[in-house]
């Protein structure tokens, strides 16, 4: 560093705008920004520039980058980190501006009425808005988003309240609609022309409605006959089990084509009917089936949260051996927490089932485990309305960029998003107040974030 | 019998895949035992290490296959470079995905989302750039068959795969047991924070694990082109099949992680002569679920720390 850099005579004095200021005030973590800017200028360019192929190897990474367009992204990465160095400096003064409106919004969210007027006019767009929609979207609302908030809310409870890492949660969402597959069939559908779904034939033929209840009780012996067991296996174990469980359900599926038609999968399950009302192709009418359906749940499971059980849970989460030596039957609240997550599951599945008609075992592979788990903590983990929102935004993501960029690309950013988005708001969208205060603590360097054992290599406790 | 048909053969070819799965595995466990996160990334360091290996080769190799001394040198450059790639991409993977929430003392399940994250980001960006078809790996040497033992043939593939696997692990497993760094990866994963009170400089160190089990991973990668293809999704199953290695022989234990792998393709490639291929993974999860209800922690039992 340059000799001559005395600290200025003002130095306790609030520095000037001027660049110069900058330049010499600038730290080892500024330099290090800087190398994570142009990392990210880089990233960026790769991401936005052209494709390569097998008989190209070289020509993506020559053509995004040894253009003239990567002086735009590294300027680009410049101003962003000379915006954040500025913001460093100055942040201070803006929050004291800003803080009458933070302590407004503190009230506001502390509030139970503000909150409650908050869900009932999300419940208001959710009613109001499908109608107007484009049939694409619609499509997407119901067989993706609708299912996939429902499953999130399930997973929420598995994850979020009691912290247990389930992989293979997707399983319960195959059990759940290979049984409605399978009672929808007709016992004696070679005779009397009937279209069974699946090459097996029920005792008896039930509408998918009425096979509602059954998949949730199926799904939840499932969830007790794979929890029992594996329970007792301490968070990555667990996760891992879960995983295989997952994977054997799906393949599974796939060969043992006497019983579910193999690849190719169930076809022809039909639409819900119900009290003399029939579904039909029509999403609308689907839409507010979900859409009941997820706010019954969601109401259920926010009382969950708020009883003994949700406490019980909360403390198995933090720390199992304190939870267990203060009474709590760990077991028995971790298996009903796995059954009721593996119940919702369950349930999207017959749903799933109902609308599309047609379901094959690609439908239920680990990566849709996977996303599941990351729309529950991207949301915030432990949060209902985080859950919600989790799910909502990151389907609603590559659908709307589907249109912008090669519709293969985008889980590229759908990556880079998940990363970015752990680096500066590890909590999530919504976190729950509880998760949102130990995470603080954690961050201040009192206690860890979970029981689940805080990473090593740094200083904690 | 269904396990005595072709007992040898079965057992050499999945020797061979098991020596692949154990250098996939010691990523995962390494990085267990330092930071006590699953890695869900590495699968895509071995995917780089192919790649890496893929461009070195076809820059060198012509259109005539190589043989004798120059097939070995080939394959030794592109172990190096499929390594050194591996290497880099772990390295960068742990500034990017790691680090920041480290510092941040994030929860643990953020580290999860943050690695599916990068895995998905690497997977995609590499079928951008190159493609997303399998591509063939330049024939290097003739595979035939080398030798036979109990009326088993061994090919090629299997000896290059077994020999340049066998270094490595005894190499590694003399640098975690002997040298310095091998002395703070042990450290850290014992108690991180009496290490870093004994002077270990523990961002250091888990960096430097990340780069050497990214090493082991880009071989590995290198390795598995060379027998089969290389492809942007070409980590995946072999990325979950030497997880489950790493948790068979117990995860963050590095000899558990060598057996885990042996064991799981060994156990794999005998199973599909008694069930149809198209369980074969039935039967590796299946293996799991087994073991671990009555070993909880795996057969060799956790810890980094204890294990060398």
């Amino acid at each position: 560093m340059n000799a001559y850099a005395d600290p200025p005579p003002d130095g306790g004095a609030t520095p000037g705008l001027s660049l110069r200021t900058l330049l010499d005030s600038l730290g080892d973590d500024d330099w290090r920004r800087l190398g994570g800017c142009m990392f990210a200028a880089v990233v960026v360019a790769l991401m936005t520039g052209t494709s390569g192929n097998a008989q190209h190897l070289t020509a993506g990474v020559t053509g995004s980058l040894f253009k003239p367009r990567i002086v735009v992204f590294v300027l680009l990465g410049l101003a962003l980190w000379l915006a954040m160095t500025f913001w460093r400096r100055y942040s201070d003064r803006v929050r004291t501006a800003l803080a009458p409106v933070r302590t407004a919004k503190e009230t506001v969210s502390g509030n139970q009425w503000a909150r409650y007027s908050g869900y009932v006019a999300v419940l208001l767009v959710a009613i109001l808005l499908p109608p107007q929609l484009s049939v694409f979207w619609q499509q997407v609302l119901v067989s993706e988003i609708g299912i996939y908030v429902l499953l999130t809310i399930g997973l929420n409870v598995v994850v979020g309240f009691a912290g247990l890492l389930d992989l293979g949660y997707i399983a319960f969402y195959a059990i759940g609609a290979y049984t409605a597959a399978y009672f929808t069939g007709f016992p004696d559908a070679n005779r009397r022309g009937h279209i069974s779904p699946l090459p097996a034939h029920p005792p008896f033929h039930l509408n998918p409605f009425f096979v509602l209840p059954i998949a949730v009780l199926v799904c939840l012996i499932a969830g007790l006959l794979l929890g029992a067991p594996t329970l007792r296996l301490r968070g990555d174990y667990l996760a891992i089990v879960t995983l295989g469980f997952g994977e054997i359900v799906r393949i599974t599926a796939n060969n043992s084509e006497s019983v579910t038609n193999g690849p190719r999968g169930a076809f022809g399950v039909p639409h819900f009917s119900a009290f003399g009302y029939h579904w039909t192709l029509d999403l609308m009418p689907y839409w507010y089936l979900l859409l009941g359906i997820i706010v019954i749940v969601f109401v259920l499971f926010r009382q969950l949260e708020n009883s003994r059980v949700g406490r019980a849970w909360t403390a198995i989460r933090e720390d199992e051996v304190a939870a267990a030596a203060t009474g709590i039957p760990t077991l028995k609240y971790k298996l009903m927490a796995f059954a009721i997550g593996a119940s919702t599951s369950g349930l999207a599945g017959v749903i799933f089932a109902s609308q599309v008609g047609s379901f094959a075992p690609d439908n239920f592979r680990l990566i849709n485990s996977l996303l599941v788990l990351v729309y529950v903590i991207f949301g915030g983990m432990g949060s209902l309305p985080g859950a919600v929102a989790g799910a909502s935004i990151l389907i609603w993501l590559p659908e709307a960029l589907r249109d912008h960029v090669d519709p293969q690309d985008r889980f590229v950013y759908f990556g880079a998003l998940l990363v970015v988005m752990m680096i500066f708001r590890p909590q999530g969208v919504f976190p729950s107040r509880r998760r949102a205060r130990e995470i603080g603590l954690a961050e201040a360097g009192s206690g860890g974030a979970d029981a689940m054992a805080a990473p090593g290599g740094v200083l904690q406790q | 019998m269904c396990l005595t048909h072709n007992f040898w053969q079965l057992t050499i070819s999945g020797l061979s895949d098991g020596f692949l799965y154990a250098l996939i595995a010691l990523g995962y466990t390494l990085v267990y035992g330092v930071l006590q996160l699953i890695n869900f990334a590495h699968s895509e360091v071995f995917m780089a290490g192919g790649f890496g290996g893929l461009f070195a080769i076809q820059a060198v190799v012509g259109d005539k296959t190589p043989h004798g001394i120059t097939s070995v040198m080939f394959v030794l450059l592109g172990v190096v470079v499929g390594a050194i790639v591996g290497g880099a991409v772990a390295f960068v993977l742990e500034r990017v995905a790691y680090r920041p929430l480290r510092r941040r003392h994030a929860p643990k399940l953020a580290f999860l989302i943050s690695a599916i994250g990068a895995s998905l980001f690497l997977v995609n960006i590499a079928g951008k750039e190159f493609g997303r078809q399998a591509i063939p790996m330049p024939d290097l040497y003739t595979n035939g068959t080398v030798f036979s033992i109990f009326g088993a043939d061994v090919q090629t593939n299997y000896v290059v795969v077994a020999i340049a696997a066998a270094v490595m692990l005894v190499f590694l497993d003399r640098l975690v047991a002997k040298t310095r760094l091998g002395q703070g990866i042990r450290a850290v994963a014992q108690d991180a924070d009496t290490a870093s009170l004994m002077g270990v400089n523990i961002d250091r160190v888990i960096s430097q694990t990340f780069v050497i089990g990214g090493l082991l991973g880009g071989a590995a990668g290198f390795l598995f082109g060379l027998v089969f293809n290389v492809q942007n999704n070409m980590g995946f199953i072999p990325g979950v099949k030497a997880f489950t290695a790493a948790v068979l022989g117990g995860i963050g234990n590095i000899r558990g992680a060598v057996l885990g792998g042996l064991l799981l393709g060994v156990v794999e490639n005998l199973g599909v002569s008694c069930v149809e291929s198209a369980w074969r993974d039935v039967i590796a999860f299946g293996i799991l679920v087994l073991v671990l209800l009555f070993r909880p922690t795996g057969l060799l039992g956790e810890r980094l720390g204890r294990s060398a």
